[in-house]
C-alpha cells in the first residue's frame, strides 16, 4: 500500500523538479549519508546493517552451541549480557534457548542473507553494471532501506522484552506461534516478529520492484540482455522470486495476525489447553505450512542466487577466462527460478500428505539437481586451466563452489520423501541447509565484499588478513557442519534443549561430537572478527585502490575511483561486447572491457565480431535517446 | 544475435516509462497476495467443515458501481489525451465519488453479513469473505489516495496531453482494482 502512495508522491514531486536527478546539488549530511537516494550509499547502509546483524545472529548461535556442546555448563559469566535468562543455578533458560534458535534463523535468513546480501549488491551493482545513473526510483529505494531499518529496530527490540522474542522456530508454525498460552515467546515476542516481518516484506518488495525496473529499463546503449554480466541476471531472478513469493508470506502472516489478535480460526481448530476447549473451530494448521513454504522455498534461492551470480563474475575475472557456458548459466538460473515455486511441499513430507502428491513433489525437487549441476560444472570448467589469481574474493568464490556441491548432494537425499521422513527435523537437515544455503551464500557475500570493496570505499582491504579469514572460515565451516551429518543420520533432533532421563541417555553418545562442533563454531565465529577489523579499518585507512584493481571487464570499473552521485562524470559508456572477454587470443591485454568497441580490437576479433563493427554506429546513435530518458 | 534485435532492443526498452513499469510490478505483487488468499481458500475448503451462506446482495450492486467508476476513469484518460481539462476534472471526481460509494456499500455489505450471522470470527468460510473484501477495500483506499493526487494535479493543469504518465498510472491502478474485485466476487460466487 505504501508503495502505491509513494509512487503517487514520486510522480507528483517529479513534476516539480524533473531534472533533479541530473543537476548536482550539494546535499547536506543527512541527505548524503542518512536519507540518501544514491544507490551506492543505500548499498553501504544495507551492508553495514547486514554485518551488524550477522554478528548478532552469530553470537546467538554460539550461545546455544555452548548449551548443545556442553549441556548443563555454568553460564554465570553470561549473566551481565543475558540477565534473567540465566537461571539461579547458572544454566541457560530453556525457553530462551528456543528463542535464540528462532532468532538465529530469522536474522540469518532474512536480515543477513536477504537484506544484507541481495540488498547490498543488487543496489550497488545493478546501476553500475548495467550503466545507469541510479535506480529507477531513488526515493522508493531509500524507503526500502528505511522500512528495513524499522523492521530491524522492531526485531532487535524484541530480543529485550520480558517474555522473550519469538520462539516457535523461524518458520513460526501455528498453533505454537498462534497461542500465547503455548510458550512465552508466542506472546508479545511473536507480535513484534510479525510486525517486523511485515515491514521487512514491504521493504523487500520495494527493493525488488526497483531492481527489476532498473534492469529492464535503464540499461545503457548496447547493453542487450545477452551482454549483461551474470551478476545482473542473478539479481534479476532474485528480484522476480521475491516479487512473487514475499506477498504470499505476507498473506500467511496476515491470517496469523487475525488468528492471534482478532480470534479468527484460519489455522486453529479444536485445541484444548489445560482441559479447556478454545473457541476456534474449523482452521487448518497445514494451510499455514503451504503458504509459508510457498515463500520459504523460493527464499532459499533468493538467498543463494545473488551469491551464485557474484561468484560467477569473480571466478571468471580471477581465472582470467571467459565464463564457461554463459547461456547455460542464465538458463539454469531461469530453471531454478521456475522450479523454486513448485517444490515447496518437500518441506512437508511428514504432514500426512498424500504419498502420491509427495512423489510428485519429490520428482520436481530432484529436477533442481539438473540446473544446479550445470552451474557446478560450469564453475569448475571455468576454473579449469585458467590463470588463477587467488585473491581473497576468489578463494571465497571457490569456497562457495565447494559448499554448494557438498551441501547440494545431501539435498538429493533429503528430496526423497522416503528418506526425508527418517531424516526430517534431525541435524542432517541442519547440516544440509547450512552448507548449501547458509555457508554458500555467506561465502558469496564475503567474496562480494572483498571483490567490490575497492569500488565501494575507494580503498583496498588487507589481503593477508583476507587469506587468514578465508582459511579459518573455510576449514571451520566444514568442521562445524560435516559432523552434523553423522549425528543427524543417527537421529539427533533439531531444536532440543537437552535430553532428560526419559531419553534413556540415547543421545549421550553424541556429546563428544557436539562439543567438537561447538568448539569449531567458536573458532569460526571468532575468525570473523578478523574480517570485521579488516573491513572497518580499511574503510578509513586501507590503501587507495587503483581504478580497476582486478583487471575486470564490467562497467563499474570505468567509473572514477570514488564515483559521485550519477556514477559517471561524463556520458555513460556504451557497451559493445559481453563481459567475459578474458585472455582473448591476439589481444595485447588479457582483458577487454565491455566499453571497448570491436573496431578498436581488430587483432583479436573473431570473424563474426568483425561484422559487429558496422553496428557500432547504431549503438552510438542511441546516446541521444538515452540522455533523454534521464531528463524526462 | 540478429541485426534487428541488436539495434532495436535498447531503443525499445527505453520507450517503456520506468514509472508505469514500476506500477505494473507493484500490481504483480498485489496479485500474488490475493492469489495466495484465494488458493488458501480453496485448500481450506477442500478440507471440509465449511459453512455455506449466500453473499450479501449489496456486493452485486457495489460491483456495478465499481465498474462504472472504471468507465469514468477511462473517460478521464481520454479527456487528458485531448486536453479537455473540465471533462478530466469531472471524470476524476466522478471516479472518486463512485469509489467512495463502493467502499460504503462494501461496509453495508458487511452489515448484511452480520445480519446473516456470518461473523469475522467463526468458521473460516465467513472470515475469508471479510479478509478478501477488507483487503481489497484497503487497496481501494490506496487507489483513492492515488486518485486524490491526480485530482490535485488536474486542477493545477499538471495533467495534459504531453504529460500523461501520472494519469496513466492512476488509470492502470484503478482498472486493476476493479478487475481484482470482479475476480474476487466471481471467485466467491463460484466457491461459496
Amino acid at each position: 500500500m505504501s508503495t502505491a502512495i509513494s509512487t503517487a508522491e514520486e510522480v507528483h514531486t517529479h513534476d516539480h523538479d524533473h531534472d533533479h536527478e541530473h543537476e548536482h546539488h550539494e546535499l547536506g549530511f543527512i541527505r548524503t549519508y542518512i536519507f540518501s537516494e544514491d544507490h551506492k550509499t543505500i548499498a553501504k547502509q544495507y551492508l553495514i546493517s547486514g554485518i551488524l546483524w550477522a554478528f548478532i545472529g552469530g553470537s546467538l548461535s554460539i550461545i546455544f552451541r555452548l548449551q548443545l556442546g556442553f549441556p548443563g555448563m555454568s553460564m554465570e559469566w553470561l549473566r551481565p549480557l543475558l540477565g534473567g535468562w540465566i537461571d539461579e543455578s547458572g544454566k541457560l533458560d530453556k525457553e530462551f534457548y528456543l528463542a535464540m534458535v528462532t532468532m538465529h534463523g530469522t536474522i540469518m535468513v532474512f536480515f543477513v542473507l536477504t537484506a544484507g546480501l541481495s540488498g547490498t549488491f543488487s543496489n550497488f551493482l545493478i546501476p553500475l553494471q548495467v550503466g545507469a545513473r541510479d535506480m529507477a526510483s531513488g526515493f522508493i529505494n531509500m524507503l526500502s532501506y528505511w522500512f528495513f531499518f524499522l523492521s530491524s529496530v522492531i526485531m532487535f527490540s524484541s530480543l529485550f522484552i520480558e517474555t522473550g522474542p519469538a520462539s516457535g522456530g523461524w518458520v513460526i508454525y501455528p498453533p505454537l506461534s498462534a497461542l500465547p498460552q503455548a510458550m512465552p515467546g508466542s506472546g508479545l515476542g511473536m507480535t513484534l516478529w510479525l510486525t517486523s516481518m511485515t515491514f521487512f516484506i514491504v521493504s523487500s518488495l520495494m527493493g525488488g520492484i526497483n531492481y527489476i525496473c532498473t534492469i529492464i529499463n535503464l540499461r545503457t546503449r548496447g547493453m542487450t540482455f545477452t551482454r549483461m554480466p551474470l551478476t545482473i541476471w542473478s539479481f534479476f531472478f532474485t528480484a522476480v522470486l521475491g516479487l512473487l513469493s514475499f506477498p504470499v508470506l505476507l498473506s500467511a502472516a496476515l491470517l496469523l495476525i487475525f488468528d492471534r489478535s482478532f480470534g479468527t480460526s484460519f489455522y486453529l481448530s479444536e485445541i484444548y489447553i489445560q482441559g479447556q476447549a478454545l473457541p476456534n473451530v474449523g482452521g487448518s494448521a497445514i494451510l499455514y505450512q503451504h503458504l509459508f513454504w510457498f515463500l520459504g522455498h523460493p527464499e532459499v534461492y533468493i538467498v543463494l542466487l545473488p551469491a551464485l551470480g557474484m561468484t560467477s563474475e569473480i571466478i571468471a575475472t580471477n581465472a582470467r577466462k571467459p565464463i564457461f557456458g554463459y547461456r547455460a548459466m542464465i538458463g539454469s538460473m531461469m530453471g531454478i527460478t521456475a522450479l523454486a515455486f513448485i517444490v515447496w511441499a518437500h518441506h512437508m513430507f511428514v504432514t500426512g500428505m498424500n504419498p502420491f502428491l509427495g512423489s510428485v513433489f519429490m520428482f520436481l525437487t530432484l529436477i533442481i539437481a539438473v540446473p544446479s549441476a550445470v552451474k557446478a560444472f560450469n564453475y569448475i570448467t571455468t576454473l579449469w586451466k585458467g590463470n588463477l589469481v587467488f585473491t581473497p574474493a576468489m578463494l571465497f568464490s571457490i569456497g562457495l563452489v565447494s559448499m554448494f556441491i557438498s551441501g547440494g548432494v545431501t539435498g538429493i537425499i533429503l528430496g526423497n520423501s522416503a528418506l526425508d521422513i527418517n531424516l526430517h527435523d534431525t541435524y542432517f537437515v541442519v547440516a544440509h541447509f547450512h552448507l548449501v544455503m547458509g555457508a554458500a551464500s555467506f561465502f558469496g557475500l564475503m567474496a562480494g565484499v572483498y571483490h567490490w570493496f575497492p569500488k565501494m570505499f575507494g580503498r583496498m582491504m588487507n589481503k593477508s588478513l583476507g587469506y587468514i579469514h578465508f582459511w579459518f572460515t573455510f576449514v571451520g565451516v566444514y568442521m562445524v557442519f560435516f559432523p552434523m551429518h553423522y549425528i543427524g543420520i543417527a537421529g539427533f533432533p533439531r531444536r532440543y534443549y537437552t535430553f532428560t532421563a526419559l531419553g534413556n541417555d540415547s543421545m549421550a553418545a553424541f556429546t563428544d561430537m557436539n562439543s567438537f562442533i561447538s568448539i569449531a563454531a567458536i573458532i569460526t565465529f571468532s575468525a570473523q572478527a578478523i574480517f570485521a577489523w579488516n573491513f572497518f579499518y580499511s574503510i578509513f585507512k586501507g590503501k587507495i585502490a587503483p581504478a580497476n584493481p582486478w583487471k575486470s571487464n564490467t562497467l563499474e570499473w570505468t567509473t572514477p575511483i570514488n564515483p559521485e552521485h550519477g556514477n559517471w562524470p561524463g556520458e555513460i559508456p556504451a557497451v559493445y561486447r559481453w563481459p567475459y572477454d578474458y585472455s582473448k587470443p591476439g589481444a595485447p591485454d588479457d582483458f577487454i572491457p565491455q566499453n571497448v568497441p570491436h573496431s578498436a580490437t581488430l587483432e583479436s576479433n573473431l570473424p563474426e565480431e568483425n561484422a559487429e563493427i558496422a553496428r557500432e554506429k547504431d549503438i552510438d546513435g542511441l546516446l541521444g535517446a538515452q540522455n533523454e530518458s534521464y531528463t524526462h | 544475435m540478429n541485426t534487428e534485435k541488436m539495434t532495436l532492443e535498447p531503443a525499445e526498452t527505453r520507450s517503456i516509462n520506468p514509472k508505469v513499469f514500476t506500477m505494473w510490478l507493484f500490481i504483480v505483487s498485489i496479485l500474488m497476495l490475493f492469489a495466495a488468499f484465494t488458493s488458501a481458500y480453496l485448500v481450506r475448503k477442500a478440507e471440509g467443515n465449511w459453512v455455506e451462506f449466500k453473499l450479501p446482495d449489496l456486493f452485486s450492486y457495489s460491483t456495478v458501481v465499481l465498474v462504472l467508476s472504471s468507465i469514468s476513469m477511462h473517460f478521464a484518460l481520454i479527456a487528458a489525451k485531448k486536453d479537455q481539462f473540465n471533462a478530466l476534472r469531472i471524470s476524476i471526481s466522478i471516479t472518486f465519488v463512485l469509489g467512495l460509494l463502493f467502499l460504503i456499500m462494501q461496509f453495508y455489505g458487511w452489515i448484511q453479513l452480520v445480519e446473516m450471522n456470518v461473523f469475522f470470527v467463526g468458521n473460516p468460510s465467513g472470515s475469508f469473505v471479510y479478509v478478501l473484501s477488507g483487503l481489497h477495500g484497503l487497496h481501494l483506499v490506496s487507489g483513492l489516495i492515488v486518485l486524490t493526487f491526480a485530482l490535485v494535479a488536474a486542477f493545477r493543469f499538471k495533467i495534459n496531453a504531453k504529460s500523461l504518465t501520472q494519469i496513466k498510472i492512476c488509470t492502470t491502478y484503478w482498472h486493476f482494482l476493479d478487475a481484482l474485485w470482479i475476480y474476487l466476487f466471481v471467485f466467491l460466487l463460484i466457491n461459496n
